[in-house]
């Protein structure tokens, strides 16, 4: 199956930290083409396009950008999330090696289009070579006058800055990488007021993922009906996967939202050394486990949902027969309590228990009624907790109690139930 | 973590190393927004961590409260207040890592250097820790060594990771 690459067009053809080079191969055309159009026009074609966020939510980026553009105020700021924290999730950083000028170009039309001359890209601690790679990246574009005063001669001010954190899954949610940026704890705000009305130093802020900035250039080149007739009805474009865990061909793929995983799973090339596959984690460590006999399923941020999975960040994780349910449950359950940052009683709490309750059930002491307790626990976690951390943590315990029932079984640690 | 035969975190830090941390912090007076790439930098020049007399220097000259300081070189799990070997060996356990033998990479790290997870050797050279995903799960199992990638690893060729250093 042969890729469609919008967002990884340039990958690993220019080289990433000239801009000259991204111009050539047709970069910066779509903010010159925003200059030539009003800010509500910019915004317009991007809402038309149905392009949603690609960082987990799937919110509308156009609606986004519109509530920030209305907001009045003398700054406004556009914050691009490069945390991808979410196990199994690798794809900003190949578009930000690869290609870093489609972002900062993203950033540019955003600043445009809702007034706002300042980004920052929030880029996790773990990617140092790409700090610095970023860094020698901005300094080019700023130099041939693709950033900065008055662009492209265009009247329109912009710059971008990097920003890193230091190591916590929590920061890649959107008020509590604000926080970050602020050199605060990374604790997440209440919502609302939402960044969109009170972000970054309390101005209006556009937090939008690196692969949504990606695609924003090519929807002004290209126009919106180009961009909605790939994909699905509901979810147009491409999504960039990670495949990774036992699959002989890990790495980042972009395919049309709806592809199916069955043929993911085939471009993966399948389970190495022949063996059979036992369970498909869909969207990271906070989405769903599916067994090997559910993954006839089309993937877009809809019908995952519908059918129960997670499309997430993109993220897939095989996991082939040689591994325990349990055992990767509970290593997810320990990323969730390393993770939470204690501000919520639900997910501080919740999460530790989940834990508690899988090892049990791992180790062979659960009791009658744990894995009730469990899906109990998991509601109250999901509608109660703050954040979308503790929303989210309980996913897979809770998809994997639906889908491996037999798994939960009171007799017997994992491995003596034959790695199932 | 305070490691295993080292027990440096008893002793204050050498007045050299509190002027460097200074240098760095210096010129963010003010600029709160700037504290966690100023610890990241000081953590460099001072044993990898953030001791309480480096924290106490990088309040004073950000002109911030020391709790705040504290408070962030607390959250976040790249700074360590404890001090730590010359490289921080930091082994994903992540689940994609996991299920690709992360476990038996993480024991023969612990094998060939004679310490368990959470300790540093007693030449101070290397601390051993376990992390969360490193974003280089295409490669897993990965490790990081300081700034430095490793990944497909497989328990041989922890051998010949450690001997680079
Ligand atoms: C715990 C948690 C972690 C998150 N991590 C990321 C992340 O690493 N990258 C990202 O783009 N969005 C992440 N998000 C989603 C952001 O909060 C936010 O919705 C997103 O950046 C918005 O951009 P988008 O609309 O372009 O997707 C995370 C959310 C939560 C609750
Ligand atoms: S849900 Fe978890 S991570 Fe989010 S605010 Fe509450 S404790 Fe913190
Ligand atoms: S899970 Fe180990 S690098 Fe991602």
């Amino acid at each position: 199956m042969q890729e469609t690459r919008i967002v990884l067009r340039n990958v690993g053809k220019i080289n990433p930290v000239k801009a000259c080079e991204y111009a050539a191969a047709g970069g910066y055309e779509g903010l010159k083409k925003a200059f030539s159009l009003t800010q509500d026009q910019v915004i317009g074609t991007l809402k038309e396009s149905g392009l949603r966020g690609r960082g987990g939510a799937g919110f509308p980026a156009g609606l986004k950008w519109q509530f920030v553009k209305n907001t009045p105020a003398n700054q406004k700021y556009i914050v691009c999330n490069a945390d991808e924290g979410e196990p199994g999730t690798n794809k900003d950083r190949v578009i930000l090696a690869g290609d870093p000028n489609s972002v900062f170009e993203g950033m540019a039309i955003a600043g445009f289009a809702v007034g706002a001359d300042k980004g920052y890209i929030y880029l996790r601690a773990e990617y140092p070579s790409l700090l610095i790679s970023l860094n020698e990246a901005l300094a080019d574009a700023r130099a041939n006058g693709f950033l900065g005063k008055n662009i492209m001669g265009g009247g329109f001010d912009f710059d971008i800055e990097v920003r890193s954190g230091a190591g916590a899954y929590v920061c890649g949610e959107e008020t509590a990488l604000i926080e970050s940026i602020e050199g605060k704890r990374g604790e997440p705000r209440f919502k609302p007021p939402y960044p969109g009305v009170s972000g970054l130093w309390g101005a209006p802020t556009v937090v939008n993922n690196v692969e949504t900035l990606a695609n924003v250039a090519q929807i002004l080149i290209n126009g919106a009906a180009w961009f909605k007739a790939i994909g699905t009805e509901a979810c147009a474009g491409t999504k960039l996967f990670t495949l990774c865990g036992n699959i002989a061909n890990p790495g980042v793929y972009e395919f049309p939202m709806g592809v199916n995983l069955k043929d993911l799973f085939a471009v993966g090339g399948g389970c190495p050394d022949g063996k059979k596959l036992l369970a498909v984690q869909t969207g990271g460590s906070s989405g769903s486990f599916l067994r090997a006999d559910q993954i006839d399923l089309d993937m877009d941020i809809d019908n995952c949902a519908a059918k129960g999975a997670t499309l997430g960040s993109g993220a897939i994780l095989f996991i082939d027969e040689t591994n325990c349910i349990l055992d990767v449950l509970q290593d997810i359950m320990e990323f969730f309590v390393h993770e939470s940052c204690g501000k919520c009683t639900p997910c501080r709490e919740g999460n530790f228990r989940l834990l508690q309750m899988i090892t049990a059930f791992n180790e062979g002491r659960a009791k009658e009624g744990y894995a009730d307790t469990m899906l109990d626990l998991s509601s109250t976690m999901m509608s109660a907790s703050l954040c979308g951390l503790g929303q989210s943590s309980p996913t897979a315990i809770v998809t994997s109690i639906n889908n491996f029932r037999d798994v939960f079984c009171v007799k017997g640690c994992g491995r003596e139930r034959g790695n199932k | 973590m305070q490691g295993k035969g080292c027990n440096c975190s008893a002793k204050p830090t050498e007045p050299a190393v509190l002027a460097k941390v200074a240098a760095i912090a210096a010129p963010y007076k003010g600029r709160e927004d700037m504290l966690i790439q100023v610890l990241r930098e000081a953590q460099t020049v001072a044993d990898n961590a953030v001791a309480k007399d480096v924290a106490a220097v990088i309040a004073k000259e950000m002109g911030l409260p020391l709790v705040k300081v504290y408070g962030v070189a607390t959250f976040y799990a790249m700074f360590s207040t404890e001090c730590r070997g010359k490289y921080v060996i930091r082994v994903c356990k992540s689940a994609p890592c996991k299920v690709k033998g992360a476990v038996e990479v993480l024991k023969a790290f612990e094998e060939e250097l004679g310490i368990s997870c959470g300790e540093t050797t007693d030449d101070c050279k290397f601390t051993l820790e376990t992390c969360e995903c490193l974003g280089i799960c295409d490669i897993s199992p990965a490790v990081m060594i300081n700034d430095e990638i490793y990944g497909d690893l497989t328990p041989a060729k922890v051998k010949e990771v450690i001997a680079k250093y």
